[in-house]
Protein backbone atom coordinates (compact mmCIF):
# COMPACT_ATOMS: atom_id res chain seq x y z
CA UNK A 1 0.00 0.00 0.00
CA UNK A 2 2.57 2.54 1.10
CA UNK A 3 4.65 1.68 -1.91
CA UNK A 4 1.78 2.22 -4.31
CA UNK A 5 1.00 5.56 -2.69
CA UNK A 6 4.60 6.66 -2.97
CA UNK A 7 4.90 5.78 -6.62
CA UNK A 8 1.87 7.95 -7.32
CA UNK A 9 3.49 11.07 -5.91
CA UNK A 10 4.70 13.83 -8.08
CA UNK A 11 8.35 14.32 -8.87
CA UNK A 12 10.40 17.08 -10.46
CA UNK A 13 11.69 16.26 -13.93
CA UNK A 14 14.21 17.93 -16.20
CA UNK A 15 12.53 19.36 -19.29
CA UNK A 16 14.48 20.40 -22.37
CA UNK A 17 13.51 23.38 -24.51
CA UNK A 18 13.22 22.16 -28.10
CA UNK A 19 11.68 25.26 -29.64
CA UNK A 20 10.77 28.83 -28.65
CA UNK A 21 8.18 30.98 -30.42
CA UNK A 22 7.56 34.66 -29.81
CA UNK A 23 3.78 35.15 -29.44
CA UNK A 24 3.79 38.89 -28.73
CA UNK A 25 6.44 41.47 -27.79
CA UNK A 26 6.25 40.23 -24.20
CA UNK A 27 5.15 36.60 -24.41
CA UNK A 28 6.90 33.51 -25.62
CA UNK A 29 5.89 29.89 -26.09
CA UNK A 30 8.39 27.29 -24.93
CA UNK A 31 8.11 23.84 -26.44
CA UNK A 32 9.46 21.40 -23.89
CA UNK A 33 10.45 17.80 -24.19
CA UNK A 34 9.63 15.99 -20.97
CA UNK A 35 10.70 12.34 -20.79
CA UNK A 36 7.94 9.97 -19.61
CA UNK A 37 5.30 12.68 -19.85
CA UNK A 38 2.07 10.98 -18.71
CA UNK A 39 -0.23 13.17 -20.80
CA UNK A 40 -2.47 16.00 -19.61
CA UNK A 41 -5.94 17.46 -19.75
CA UNK A 42 -6.59 20.93 -21.16
CA UNK A 43 -6.56 23.47 -18.31
CA UNK A 44 -3.94 21.68 -16.23
CA UNK A 45 -0.74 23.41 -15.24
CA UNK A 46 2.83 22.62 -14.32
CA UNK A 47 5.09 24.03 -11.66
CA UNK A 48 8.42 25.34 -12.87
CA UNK A 49 11.39 25.63 -10.53
CA UNK A 50 14.52 27.64 -11.17
CA UNK A 51 17.53 27.27 -8.92
CA UNK A 52 20.37 29.76 -8.76
CA UNK A 53 24.00 28.63 -8.32
CA UNK A 54 23.84 29.70 -4.66
CA UNK A 55 20.90 27.36 -4.06
CA UNK A 56 18.18 30.00 -3.99
CA UNK A 57 15.16 28.67 -5.85
CA UNK A 58 11.90 30.12 -7.10
CA UNK A 59 8.81 28.22 -8.16
CA UNK A 60 5.89 29.32 -10.33
CA UNK A 61 2.86 27.70 -11.91
CA UNK A 62 2.29 27.94 -15.66
CA UNK A 63 -0.71 26.73 -17.59
CA UNK A 64 -0.14 24.24 -20.35
CA UNK A 65 -1.01 25.77 -23.72
CA UNK A 66 -0.92 22.65 -25.84
CA UNK A 67 -3.38 19.80 -26.15
CA UNK A 68 -2.04 16.35 -25.55
CA UNK A 69 -2.04 14.29 -28.73
CA UNK A 70 -1.22 10.69 -27.89
CA UNK A 71 1.01 8.37 -25.90
CA UNK A 72 3.94 8.99 -28.22
CA UNK A 73 3.94 12.68 -27.48
CA UNK A 74 6.31 13.89 -24.77
CA UNK A 75 5.90 17.54 -25.70
CA UNK A 76 4.43 20.23 -23.52
CA UNK A 77 4.03 23.86 -24.54
CA UNK A 78 3.97 26.72 -22.06
CA UNK A 79 3.23 30.31 -23.03
CA UNK A 80 4.87 32.69 -20.62
CA UNK A 81 4.04 36.38 -20.30
CA UNK A 82 6.92 38.53 -19.07
CA UNK A 83 6.22 40.44 -15.88
CA UNK A 84 8.82 43.18 -15.79
CA UNK A 85 9.31 42.94 -12.03
CA UNK A 86 9.02 39.15 -12.13
CA UNK A 87 11.60 36.79 -10.73
CA UNK A 88 10.96 33.86 -13.02
CA UNK A 89 9.11 35.00 -16.13
CA UNK A 90 11.83 37.30 -17.62
CA UNK A 91 14.21 34.37 -17.49
CA UNK A 92 11.73 32.16 -19.34
CA UNK A 93 10.82 34.79 -21.95
CA UNK A 94 14.22 36.36 -22.59
CA UNK A 95 17.10 34.23 -21.35
CA UNK A 96 16.31 30.56 -21.75
CA UNK A 97 17.49 29.10 -25.07
CA UNK A 98 16.73 26.04 -27.14
CA UNK A 99 18.63 23.12 -25.61
CA UNK A 100 18.49 24.51 -22.06
CA UNK A 101 16.81 22.59 -19.28
CA UNK A 102 14.41 23.64 -16.56
CA UNK A 103 12.88 21.70 -13.68
CA UNK A 104 9.23 20.92 -14.10
CA UNK A 105 6.54 19.13 -12.08
CA UNK A 106 3.18 18.09 -13.42
CA UNK A 107 0.68 17.95 -14.90
CA UNK A 108 -1.40 19.02 -11.92
CA UNK A 109 -4.86 20.36 -11.21
CA UNK A 110 -8.03 18.41 -11.93
CA UNK A 111 -10.53 21.18 -11.28
CA UNK A 112 -9.90 23.89 -13.88
CA UNK A 113 -9.98 21.36 -16.72
CA UNK A 114 -12.28 20.57 -19.59
CA UNK A 115 -13.02 16.94 -20.38
CA UNK A 116 -14.46 15.85 -23.67
CA UNK A 117 -17.09 13.86 -21.74
CA UNK A 118 -18.65 17.17 -20.61
CA UNK A 119 -21.59 17.63 -22.96
CA UNK A 120 -22.59 21.21 -22.16
CA UNK A 121 -21.75 24.31 -24.18
CA UNK A 122 -18.60 26.02 -22.96
CA UNK A 123 -17.92 29.68 -22.35
CA UNK A 124 -14.27 30.64 -22.07
CA UNK A 125 -13.30 34.05 -20.72
CA UNK A 126 -9.64 34.98 -20.86
CA UNK A 127 -7.89 38.18 -19.82
CA UNK A 128 -4.36 38.70 -21.18
CA UNK A 129 -2.25 35.58 -20.80
CA UNK A 130 -5.22 34.01 -19.01
CA UNK A 131 -6.08 32.76 -22.48
CA UNK A 132 -3.35 30.11 -22.23
CA UNK A 133 -5.24 27.27 -20.50
CA UNK A 134 -8.34 28.18 -22.53
CA UNK A 135 -6.26 27.77 -25.69
CA UNK A 136 -5.41 24.24 -24.56
CA UNK A 137 -9.16 23.58 -24.35
CA UNK A 138 -9.78 25.05 -27.81
CA UNK A 139 -6.93 22.98 -29.23
CA UNK A 140 -8.10 19.79 -27.51
CA UNK A 141 -11.63 20.32 -28.81
CA UNK A 142 -10.31 20.87 -32.34
CA UNK A 143 -8.07 17.83 -32.16
CA UNK A 144 -10.91 15.61 -30.95
CA UNK A 145 -13.33 17.15 -33.47
CA UNK A 146 -15.66 17.57 -30.52
CA UNK A 147 -19.05 19.17 -31.13
CA UNK A 148 -19.80 20.96 -27.88
CA UNK A 149 -20.33 24.61 -28.81
CA UNK A 150 -17.46 26.76 -27.56
CA UNK A 151 -17.32 30.52 -27.24
CA UNK A 152 -14.15 32.36 -26.31
CA UNK A 153 -14.22 35.95 -25.12
CA UNK A 154 -10.61 37.06 -25.08
CA UNK A 155 -9.72 40.44 -23.63
CA UNK A 156 -6.41 42.11 -24.39
CA UNK A 157 -4.98 45.59 -24.04
CA UNK A 158 -3.98 46.21 -27.65
CA UNK A 159 -3.88 44.27 -30.94
CA UNK A 160 -0.15 43.64 -30.35
CA UNK A 161 -0.96 41.68 -27.20
CA UNK A 162 -3.09 39.01 -28.89
CA UNK A 163 -1.54 35.60 -28.34
CA UNK A 164 -2.01 32.84 -30.97
CA UNK A 165 -3.14 35.52 -33.41
CA UNK A 166 -2.53 33.37 -36.48
CA UNK A 167 -3.96 30.20 -35.00
CA UNK A 168 -7.18 31.48 -33.43
CA UNK A 169 -8.77 32.49 -36.75
CA UNK A 170 -7.92 29.03 -38.08
CA UNK A 171 -9.93 27.45 -35.28
CA UNK A 172 -12.83 29.77 -36.07
CA UNK A 173 -12.62 28.65 -39.69
CA UNK A 174 -11.96 24.94 -39.21
CA UNK A 175 -13.68 23.99 -35.95
CA UNK A 176 -17.47 24.04 -36.38
CA UNK A 177 -19.19 25.55 -33.37
CA UNK A 178 -16.26 27.62 -32.14
CA UNK A 179 -16.72 31.38 -31.89
CA UNK A 180 -14.21 34.02 -30.87
CA UNK A 181 -14.76 37.55 -29.65
CA UNK A 182 -11.73 39.76 -29.15
CA UNK A 183 -12.17 42.60 -26.69
CA UNK A 184 -9.67 45.46 -26.51
CA UNK A 185 -9.26 47.46 -23.34
CA UNK A 186 -6.78 50.18 -24.36
CA UNK A 187 -6.45 50.32 -28.11
CA UNK A 188 -8.73 48.72 -30.66
CA UNK A 189 -7.51 47.80 -34.17
CA UNK A 190 -7.88 50.32 -37.00
CA UNK A 191 -11.44 50.51 -38.19
CA UNK A 192 -12.93 48.65 -35.24
CA UNK A 193 -16.51 49.69 -34.56
CA UNK A 194 -16.02 49.33 -30.80
CA UNK A 195 -14.16 51.76 -28.58
CA UNK A 196 -11.67 50.15 -26.18
CA UNK A 197 -13.37 49.05 -22.96
CA UNK A 198 -13.21 46.43 -20.29
CA UNK A 199 -15.35 43.31 -20.57
CA UNK A 200 -18.74 44.30 -19.16
CA UNK A 201 -22.27 42.96 -18.82
CA UNK A 202 -23.11 43.81 -22.43
CA UNK A 203 -19.99 42.05 -23.74
CA UNK A 204 -20.81 38.81 -21.97
CA UNK A 205 -24.52 39.09 -22.66
CA UNK A 206 -23.86 39.52 -26.38
CA UNK A 207 -20.94 37.16 -26.92
CA UNK A 208 -21.43 34.53 -24.21
CA UNK A 209 -24.15 31.91 -23.77
CA UNK A 210 -27.50 32.59 -22.15
CA UNK A 211 -27.59 31.24 -18.59
CA UNK A 212 -30.50 28.94 -19.58
CA UNK A 213 -28.04 26.95 -21.72
CA UNK A 214 -26.23 26.10 -18.48
CA UNK A 215 -22.78 26.34 -20.03
CA UNK A 216 -19.61 25.34 -18.24
CA UNK A 217 -17.73 28.62 -17.74
CA UNK A 218 -13.98 28.94 -17.41
CA UNK A 219 -12.51 32.28 -16.40
CA UNK A 220 -8.77 32.91 -16.31
CA UNK A 221 -6.73 36.06 -16.02
CA UNK A 222 -5.54 38.68 -13.56
CA UNK A 223 -7.48 38.78 -10.29
CA UNK A 224 -9.40 41.96 -11.17
CA UNK A 225 -10.51 40.48 -14.50
CA UNK A 226 -11.54 37.17 -12.94
CA UNK A 227 -13.54 38.75 -10.14
CA UNK A 228 -15.31 41.28 -12.35
CA UNK A 229 -16.11 38.63 -14.94
CA UNK A 230 -17.29 35.96 -12.49
CA UNK A 231 -19.54 38.56 -10.80
CA UNK A 232 -21.10 39.43 -14.16
CA UNK A 233 -21.72 35.76 -14.93
CA UNK A 234 -23.48 35.29 -11.59
CA UNK A 235 -25.50 38.48 -12.14
CA UNK A 236 -26.56 37.15 -15.55
CA UNK A 237 -27.93 34.06 -13.83
CA UNK A 238 -25.13 31.54 -14.30
CA UNK A 239 -24.83 28.92 -11.58
CA UNK A 240 -21.69 29.67 -9.51
CA UNK A 241 -21.03 25.90 -9.43
CA UNK A 242 -20.54 25.99 -13.20
CA UNK A 243 -18.03 28.84 -13.07
CA UNK A 244 -14.44 27.76 -12.65
CA UNK A 245 -11.82 30.41 -12.12
CA UNK A 246 -8.07 30.58 -12.25
CA UNK A 247 -6.41 33.76 -11.11
CA UNK A 248 -2.76 34.27 -11.75
CA UNK A 249 -0.36 36.02 -9.48
CA UNK A 250 0.81 38.74 -11.84
CA UNK A 251 -0.62 42.22 -11.81
CA UNK A 252 -3.10 43.12 -14.54
CA UNK B 1 -0.43 40.05 -1.62
CA UNK B 2 -1.98 38.33 -4.59
CA UNK B 3 -4.91 36.06 -4.13
CA UNK B 4 -4.94 32.83 -6.10
CA UNK B 5 -7.34 29.89 -6.35
CA UNK B 6 -6.97 26.56 -4.60
CA UNK B 7 -5.99 24.94 -7.87
CA UNK B 8 -2.64 26.73 -7.66
CA UNK B 9 -1.90 24.36 -4.74
CA UNK B 10 -2.26 21.29 -6.95
CA UNK B 11 1.49 20.72 -7.32
CA UNK B 12 2.27 21.08 -3.62
CA UNK B 13 -0.57 18.72 -2.67
CA UNK B 14 0.23 16.24 -5.41
CA UNK B 15 3.71 15.98 -3.95
CA UNK B 16 2.16 14.70 -0.72
CA UNK B 17 -0.87 12.74 -1.94
CA UNK B 18 -1.23 10.14 -4.64
CA UNK B 19 -4.42 11.76 -5.93
CA UNK B 20 -5.42 15.23 -7.01
CA UNK B 21 -6.81 16.89 -3.90
CA UNK B 22 -7.86 20.07 -5.75
CA UNK B 23 -10.67 18.17 -7.51
CA UNK B 24 -11.95 16.91 -4.14
CA UNK B 25 -14.86 18.62 -2.42
CA UNK B 26 -14.41 19.82 1.15
CA UNK B 27 -17.15 20.58 3.63
CA UNK B 28 -16.31 23.75 5.52
CA UNK B 29 -16.10 23.41 9.31
CA UNK B 30 -17.16 27.04 9.62
CA UNK B 31 -20.22 27.43 7.41
CA UNK B 32 -20.94 23.92 6.15
CA UNK B 33 -20.62 24.85 2.48
CA UNK B 34 -19.34 22.12 0.17
CA UNK B 35 -17.00 23.27 -2.57
CA UNK B 36 -14.03 22.10 -4.62
CA UNK B 37 -10.61 22.56 -3.00
CA UNK B 38 -9.68 24.19 -6.31
CA UNK B 39 -12.18 26.96 -5.57
CA UNK B 40 -10.63 27.98 -2.23
CA UNK B 41 -9.20 31.47 -1.87
CA UNK B 42 -5.47 31.03 -1.64
CA UNK B 43 -2.72 33.25 -0.33
CA UNK B 44 1.00 32.73 0.10
CA UNK B 45 3.74 31.01 -1.84
CA UNK B 46 5.36 27.60 -1.93
CA UNK B 47 6.87 28.05 1.55
CA UNK B 48 3.51 28.62 3.18
CA UNK B 49 -0.05 28.77 1.95
CA UNK B 50 -3.36 29.63 3.57
CA UNK B 51 -6.58 28.61 1.86
CA UNK B 52 -9.91 30.10 2.93
CA UNK B 53 -13.50 29.18 2.21
CA UNK B 54 -14.94 31.52 -0.46
CA UNK B 55 -18.31 31.40 1.33
CA UNK B 56 -17.32 32.40 4.88
CA UNK B 57 -13.60 33.34 4.77
CA UNK B 58 -12.67 30.73 7.41
CA UNK B 59 -9.29 29.06 7.04
CA UNK B 60 -9.87 25.59 5.58
CA UNK B 61 -6.33 24.47 4.95
CA UNK B 62 -2.79 25.53 5.74
CA UNK B 63 0.33 24.15 4.11
CA UNK B 64 3.77 24.98 5.46
CA UNK B 65 6.98 23.72 3.99
CA UNK B 66 10.20 23.39 5.99
CA UNK B 67 13.51 22.18 4.61
CA UNK B 68 12.88 18.50 5.26
CA UNK B 69 9.12 18.23 5.92
CA UNK B 70 5.68 19.53 5.20
CA UNK B 71 2.97 20.53 7.68
CA UNK B 72 -0.60 20.29 6.52
CA UNK B 73 -3.36 21.68 8.73
CA UNK B 74 -6.86 20.75 7.55
CA UNK B 75 -8.88 21.61 10.63
CA UNK B 76 -11.18 23.86 8.61
CA UNK B 77 -12.59 20.95 6.63
CA UNK B 78 -14.85 18.46 8.39
CA UNK B 79 -14.65 16.08 5.47
CA UNK B 80 -13.27 15.54 1.99
CA UNK B 81 -15.16 13.90 -0.82
CA UNK B 82 -12.99 12.42 -3.53
CA UNK B 83 -13.90 11.17 -6.97
CA UNK B 84 -12.46 7.69 -7.52
CA UNK B 85 -10.28 7.02 -10.54
CA UNK B 86 -12.27 6.20 -13.65
CA UNK B 87 -15.43 7.91 -12.44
Amino acid sequence: MARAALSGRLIWRAATVTEARQESPSARTLVLDVPDWPGHLPGQHVDVRLTAPDGYSAQRSYSIASAWRDEKSATVELTVQRLDDGEVSPYLTDVLEVGDQIELRGPVGGWFVWREAQRRPVLLLGGGSGVVPLMAMVRARGLARARQPFRLIYSVRTPDDVLYRAELPRHVRDDPGFDLYLNYTRKAPEGSPNAPMRVNVATINTHGWPAEFEPDCYVCGPTTFVEATADILVALGHDPKRIRTERFGGTS
Amino acid sequence: MNRLDGNAMAGDLREIFAFDVTAAEYTCAGCGAAEAIGALMLWGQEMGRVARCPHCDDVVLRLVRATDRVFLDVRGAVRLELPLAGS
